[in-house]
């Protein structure tokens, strides 16, 4: 029989390929990724890895011994070229072409970069989406070095605990008027300023950058839109990323914001799914596209029970964490269409949860240093749940026995 | 190289090979073993790789942190003595012969 290609190996193709295995799926599988790694998590490149703490091999998803095992044919540093949909062909980089009895795109997303007219091109400018990435940068991380980044979201604050962390001089510059623009309050985004700040780190906000300067193809200063002109040792731009829906474009699979998928994961091409960070899918009464871990994994999961013909359509729970300094965030939900933010201390100094709600409805949650509102937040958003916001702003009342009313059907 | 038992949830026995300095929760994943989400990837963030620790080995492992201990206080059925999250045990050569038993359920 034709193998079951899985073009992406990273968190999504790995998952789809180790379920359709644990399903009792005995149809070969070629898992086929552009990277030269094995399957790895992205989460500690901008965390636990970049500070020193973790080795190369605690990344890998899978021991490499997993795969013969498992019987997973594992490509690496193999980018696929092209898909023919309706004849479901790979053509591999090589111009090798590979006759398949199902396709799964994981292609995952890629980083924007600063423009090359901006200076984007310069030695010594980076993105942080993979492990080569991390590598590259590697050396740059000494004690003294000016880093700039770019962007205020997650992955830029992320990149500056670290930097400041292992004593850089860190200055993060963001265009919009206060961090975690697209994703935070704006409670949330002043609790982050002002830690990073205790930390040592300038922030910039409401400037941007409008170009890098080089001597000899190699990055040395930074003019703001403020007019000021900053000397940098070298530069992480972390301005987000696009879902990588090249091949499935160029295959005239349906692309809107993402490869398009239902809730089983099917394209817009029979005999072609997709999952992860390179979908978007029905959520609710809309579509929407996520960038998480645990979103790729139970995405990809579901797509692989619908491969073999049990799927249940997916419904995502969204959550997500970030690690800075000693703080751990955890956010539970998404808190698109919120009217309101209750704030509500946690037991411990230094924790806090902020709470988004819509009407009586409760959206999502952002823990700071604080799991046990996250738990439960998570917990209600799953069931439909809300809390009552005058009980819960009130810290006398355990978070075991808040008032709760149900607002969406469980 | 110590060797540790995984009780599935259904009274399935697995035994694997574990390798010292590695989580208890990354020898279940590299021994495959069903019934560990670790969807944070040992992050301390998520809960979903909860196991109950044999109750003559919970007294023998490293001891909990807060954080640990406030995520296991919500995660599914936790069992007062005996819940841990495996990302956040470090096996040791004299783990050999630990025996931990899956939930039925994660997160
Ligand atoms: C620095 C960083 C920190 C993060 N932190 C968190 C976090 O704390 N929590 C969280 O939940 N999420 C985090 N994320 C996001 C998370 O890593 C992603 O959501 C997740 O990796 C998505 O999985 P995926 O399989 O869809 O995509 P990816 O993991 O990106 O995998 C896609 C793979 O497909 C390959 N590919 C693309 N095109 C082709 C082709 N034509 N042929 C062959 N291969 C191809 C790519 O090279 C890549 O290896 C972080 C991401 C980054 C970069
Ligand atoms: S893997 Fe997430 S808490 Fe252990």
């Amino acid at each position: 029989m034709d193998p079951i290609a899985i073009v992406g190996a990273g968190q999504a193709g790995l998952a789809l390929a180790a379920k359709l295995r644990s399903l009792g799926c005995e149809t070969p599988i070629r898992l086929i990724g552009a990277e030269t790694a094995p399957p790895y998590q992205r989460p500690p490149l901008s965390k636990k890895y970049m500070l020193g703490d973790m080795s190369r091999e605690r990344l890998y998803l899978r021991p490499e011994s997993f795969y013969p095992e498992a019987g997973i044919a594992l490509a690496t540093g193999a980018p696929v070229a092209a898909v023919e949909a309706a004849a479901k062909v790979l053509v591999l980089a090589d111009g090798t072409r590979l006759a398949c009895s199902a396709i799964a795109l994981c292609t995952g997303a890629e980083p924007i970069r600063l423009p090359e007219a901006a200076g984007g091109g310069l030695n010594g400018v980076y993105t942080m989406r993979t492990l080569a990435d991390a590598e590259a940068m590697a050396p740059e991380f000494r004690p003294g070095q000016r880093v700039l980044i770019v962007g205020g979201g997650y992955i830029g604050l992320e990149a500056a605990a670290v930097a400041a962390a292992r004593g850089l001089q860190v200055t993060l510059v963001e265009m919009a008027p206060r961090l975690l623009a697209r994703v935070a309050c704006a409670e949330t985004a002043e609790w982050f300023r002002a830690l990073h700040a205790r930390h040592g780190v300038d922030i910039r906000t409401a400037t941007g950058l409008s170009e890098l300067v080089g001597t000899g193809g190699r990055v040395r200063a930074a003019r703001l839109s403020d007019g000021s002109e900053l000397p940098v040792d070298f530069v992480i731009a972390g301005i987000g990323v696009r879902p990588s829906t090249a091949l499935a474009e160029a295959a005239g699979l349906a692309v809107s914001n993402g490869i398009a998928v239902d809730a089983l994961g099917q394209t817009s091409a029979p005999g072609i799914h997709a999952a992860g960070d390179c979908t978007s899918f029905p959520h609710r009464s809309g579509r929407i596209r996520l960038e998480s871990v645990p979103h790729a994994i139970a995405q990809a999961e579901t797509v692989a029970a619908a491969m073999l013909g049990q799927g249940a359509p997916y419904v995502a729970r969204p959550w997500f964490w970030s690690d800075q300094y000693d703080v751990k965030l955890q956010i539970a939900g998404l808190n698109a269409g919120h009217d309101r933010v209750i704030r509500r201390p946690g037991e411990a100094p230094g924790s806090v949860s902020h709470w988004y709600f819509a009407g009586p409805a409760l959206l999502a949650v952002d823990a700071m240093n604080n799991p046990r509102a996250y738990m439960t937040a998570k917990r209600l958003i799953e069931t439909g749940r809300s809390p009552d916001p005058a009980a819960l702003a009130d810290v006398s009342v355990p978070l075991k026995a808040l008032p709760l009313t149900q607002t969406e059907p469980a | 190289m110590p060797r540790i038992t995984f009780v599935t949830a259904d009274g399935q026995e697995i035994t694997a090979d574990a390798t010292p300095g590695l989580s208890l929760m990354e020898t279940a994943r590299a021994a495959a073993i069903p019934g560990i989400l670790a969807e944070c990837g040992g992050a301390c963030s998520c809960s979903t790789c909860h196991v109950y620790v044999d109750p003559s080995w919970y007294d023998r492992l490293p001891a909990m942190k807060e954080m640990e201990a406030d995520l296991l206080d919500f995660a599914w059925e936790p069992h007062p003595d005996r819940s841990r999250l495996s990302c956040q045990i470090d096996v040791s050569e004299d783990m050999d012969g630990l025996r931990v038993t899956l939930p039925a359920q994660q997160g």
